[in-house]
């Protein structure tokens, strides 16, 4: 054995160990650790002024106390439901796609592009749909933010759709179609159904992420500080009243921001924990 | 066949533990194992196995799948201890010395292994086998050791151009014969070989087979393999184990020619297994 | 017909992308004629006398997306080791889907916390803290309001954690356990194992993981814009404020007058696409031949 270094070189790849091991549990650490001290900031600066008049009144006059975000909320909800349009049924449609009818190469070409299309920064897509709408329009308007929330949906939900119906086995379609269904009454009636839980997992995450999104809404649906009837015209969102209000030179408006900014990712946290929830539960078929 | 068994069983014990002794007359031990016990979780895997390795000699240990074999050459290097349920009872001796105390970094040179399917590491060639020399802190000249080894793992002459290839451009058998090389530099005195043929083609099987009986002048081997016909051919003593227990441990010749025990005849001659 | 209807659904991503390109491309048409790959370089944005040179918000860009990563990759790659090497699999698991919802908190939450939180702290402990320490370096020199680089940079930094933790431990889980072994029966330490083997083994995967963390913080809008001072200049010091491609945009898009104005910063917007496309294409790229590396080993 001789050539070999000595135990003091051994003790100190021992040292070594611990101490490198025991810095990657301190990375671990502090990087959960972040996401309370975020939590801990919302409810601390915001959490008291959670209260009626946050969900029923309009944003008081510039410079007055006691105002609230009612048309933010409701704004950010028909947002969403416009977003919903574009993105749920091209998403979920389009998932079905590519888990039953694309061949490989069609399948891989367009998972790229999704994945890609995914990891467009928002404001690109928000320059996107300010071309095609605000320009054409002349003016901001509901349509153009819910237009860029909704392309923004699209990838993210057409590739949880094609995933989770994709970990359907085979067998249940063979079944199925043994029985003589049709490939599209298959689809409808056995695989969907069979991925229901995981499809209605990817729309709720997906709304949730663009639930969050205000830079593609800056110059889409811009703000309002009133109501915002119809569709044609500049709406407020949660997001976009974070953004604004944090930015202003009003305490009364910085802890209105705190409280919008806890409300808002109370939901974007909620909605992700009852997905995960929901998916756990078991999908309808063993993955 | 479960009765004749059992009441072969009742007889074990005391047999087992002279047959443990007998073939060793005159040899001396390199590594002893004691009443080993040995329990996945609630499970218990090994059961009172005791049984002596003697040194510059192949040992195997044969038996039917799942009798413990690759359990208890895993007790040896105490590569059990990354299954974090696994829990030893009894003493394993190296040199006189128990491994269980022992820093088990400085064991685990001592004591080498080589695994079922060949696994280099994504480097080439040279840093697969430098990584025990480098990681040790191995003082004298590392190329030269490289080259030592791969001459004792017979691969030297079909690899000696291209040292800084990956180790994954070779094939199977030769990958193998790397990972026995890369477990040579290190200049361990025991070399545990699980079932390290298993995953190879005969012409790669048969080259190992002869890199190991001129190994073994240099290092006590200890190989488990579930064919019969490479133990016989390879070892000078087999362990035959059953259901977790050390049933026969013989030289090579008696076990495969004269059993003393009816349930190690009844596997060699193709019973079950 | 099912086909047909359901393809159509599914083009409807080649479309966006092609028409992505397209808008952008005929959109900034002027500046690219009039300044050509001098936009770029250019030091000085000056809308008013049509001078648009971007080269500011590039050297923002770029300095605040590499402070992120020298902060970020180190602690991500970190905690990915510890979640996939040491902790049992339970708390691995929940460990890891505490860290996903960390991807999902909003960007204009980090801003929130980014002008209130962090700006401060930069502002009245970091900064004079670096300044004593390191202060010799141009890095660490200047006066510093709290806004600056330096502040962008830790904002961000935080935010790509997620990406590079999800990615990477899912690559080192993929390792073959024999690889481990091997390095284990040789004398390694844990340490050792994990580090000499176990993360060169899956390299490819985790570069793919920093390629698309790089790529989020390219394109990261609300959460800089809020912390770097959106002042357009070019500062060695990371204590100065500066400014980014997407925070111009998102400033100053509103109020573009004039046709060049906006088509500049739409030019600006086609290169964050471009920029982001070239690195999430290579990041799959790398994350796919890790996946096909345990295969073959």
């Amino acid at each position: 054995m001789s050539g070999w270094a000595g135990t003091g070189h051994r003790r100190y790849r021992k040292a070594v160990n611990y101490l490198m091991l025991g810095s990657m549990a301190l990375c671990a650490l502090l990087v959960v650790g972040v996401l309370f001290f975020i939590l801990g900031c919302l409810l601390w600066n915001g959490g008291s002024d959670v209260n009626l008049n946050f969900f029923t009144k309009l944003p008081a006059p510039v410079g007055e106390t006691g105002g609230g975000m009612a048309n933010a909320i409701v704004g950010s909800i028909k947002l969403l439901l416009l977003a919903s349009l574009i993105g749920i049924p091209l998403g979920v449609v389009g998932g079905i796609y590519m888990a039953e009818f694309a061949g490989k190469l069609s399948a891989f070409v367009l998972q790229y592009t999704a994945d890609l299309l995914n990891g467009v920064p928002s404001i690109v897509i928000g320059i996107f749909a300010y071309s095609l709408i605000v320009l054409r329009m002349k003016h901001f308007s509901a349509i153009a933010g819910g237009f860029a929330l909704g392309i923004m949906m699209i990838p993210i939900t057409i590739r949880s759709t094609e995933q989770f119906l994709r970990s359907v086995p085979g067998s249940l379609r063979e079944a199925a179609m043994a029985l003589g269904a049709s490939k599209w009454k298959t689809i409808v009636s056995v695989v969907v159904p069979a991925a229901y839980r995981g499809i209605l997992t990817a729309i709720l995450l997906s709304l949730a992420r663009v639930a969050g999104e205000t830079a593609p809404l800056l110059f889409t649906a811009l703000n309002n500080r009133f109501w915002s009837p119809g569709w044609n015209q500049p709406i407020a969102s949660l997001p976009v009243v974070v953004y604004t209000y944090a930015l202003s030179a009003y305490d009364d408006w910085h802890r209105q921001a705190w409280a919008a900014g806890l409300v808002l990712l109370g939901m974007v946290l909620l909605t992700n924990i009852i997905a995960r929830a929901i998916l756990s539960r078991g999908i309808s078929v063993p993955r | 066949m479960n009765a004749a068994l059992g009441a072969a069983q009742k007889t074990a014990p005391d047999s087992a533990l002279a047959a443990a002794r007998a073939p060793l007359a005159g040899k001396e031990i390199r590594l002893e194992v004691r009443n080993l016990n040995f329990y996945y979780g609630a499970k218990q895997a090994l059961f009172d196995v005791s049984f002596s390795v003697p040194t510059k000699h192949v040992t195997a240990l044969i038996g039917p799948s799942g009798c413990g074999k690759s359990t208890l050459l895993r007790t040896l290097n105490r590569m059990h201890e990354t299954v974090k349920v696994s829990r030893l009872a009894g003493q394993i001796l190296l040199d006189g010395e128990s491994i269980l105390d022992q820093d088990v970094t400085r064991l685990r040179r001592r004591v080498g292994m080589v695994f079922q399917r060949p696994n280099p590491f994504p480097k080439s060639i040279f840093d697969n086998i430098a990584y025990g020399l480098r990681v040790n802190g191995y003082k004298g000249s590392i190329p030269e050791a490289v080259e030592k080894s791969l001459h004792r793992a017979a691969l030297w002459d079909e690899v000696k151009d291209s040292l800084h290839k990956s180790a994954y451009a070779l094939s199977g058998g030769q990958q193998q014969r790397l990972c026995i090389a890369r477990a040579l530099a290190v200049d361990p005195e025991v070399l545990l070989l699980d079932e390290p043929c298993s995953a190879l083609d005969p012409i790669s099987t048969a080259k190992i087979e002869e890199l190991l009986f001129n190994l073994k002048d240099m290092c006590t081997l200890v190989i488990v393999t579930h064919n019969m016909q490479q133990a016989a051919r390879s070892s000078d003593l087999t362990a035959f184990m059953l259901e977790g227990r050390l049933v026969e441990f013989q030289s090579t010749e008696q076990l495969f020619t004269t059993p003393s025990d009816p349930r190690t005849e009844a596997y060699i001659t193709g019973r079950f297994g | 017909m099912a086909h047909a209807i359901t393809f159509v659904a599914a083009a409807t991503i080649l479309v966006i992308t092609t028409m992505l390109v397209i808008v952008l491309w005929d959109n900034s048409a002027l500046p690219r004629a009039k300044f050509g790959l001098s936009f770029f370089v250019g030091m000085v944005w000056d809308p008013v006398a049509e001078q648009f040179g971007a080269w500011p918000f590039v050297y923002g860009t770029l300095v605040t997306t590499a402070v992120s990563l020298v902060l970020g990759v180190p602690l991500g790659l970190g905690a990915a080791i510890f979640l996939a090497e040491l902790a049992p699999p339970k708390i691995s698991d929940m460990l890891a889907f505490v860290i996903e919802l960390l991807a999902a908190v909003p960007s204009v939450i980090y801003g929130l916390l980014g002008i209130f939180v962090v700006v401060p702290f930069v502002r009245s402990t970091l900064a004079p803290a670096l300044k004593n320490t390191l202060g010799f370096l141009p890095l660490f020199q200047g006066p510093c309001y709290g806004v600056s680089f330096l502040a962008a940079g830790l904002v961000l930094a935080i935010m790509i954690v997620p990406f590079i933790v999800s990615v990477s431990r899912e690559v080192l889980l993929a390792v073959p356990t024999d690889q481990r072994e091997a390095a284990l029966a040789l004398g390694s330490t844990r340490w050792e194992s994990t580090w000499k083997v176990v993360v060169p083994f899956a390299l490819p995967g985790v570069l793919g993981s920093v390629f698309l963390a790089m790529a989020r913080a390219l394109g990261e809008t609300m959460a800089v814009t809020m912390v770097v001072g959106n002042v357009p200049q070019v500062k060695a010091s990371l204590l100065a404020p500066g400014y980014s491609i997407a925070a111009v945009i998102a400033n100053e898009f509103t109020e573009a007058t004039g046709d060049i104005y906006l088509q500049a910063l739409i030019e600006l917007g086609l290169v964050l696409f471009l920029v982001t496309f070239i690195l999430n294409g290579l990041a799959r790229l790398l994350i796919l031949v890790t996946s096909q590396r345990g295969g073959t080993a």
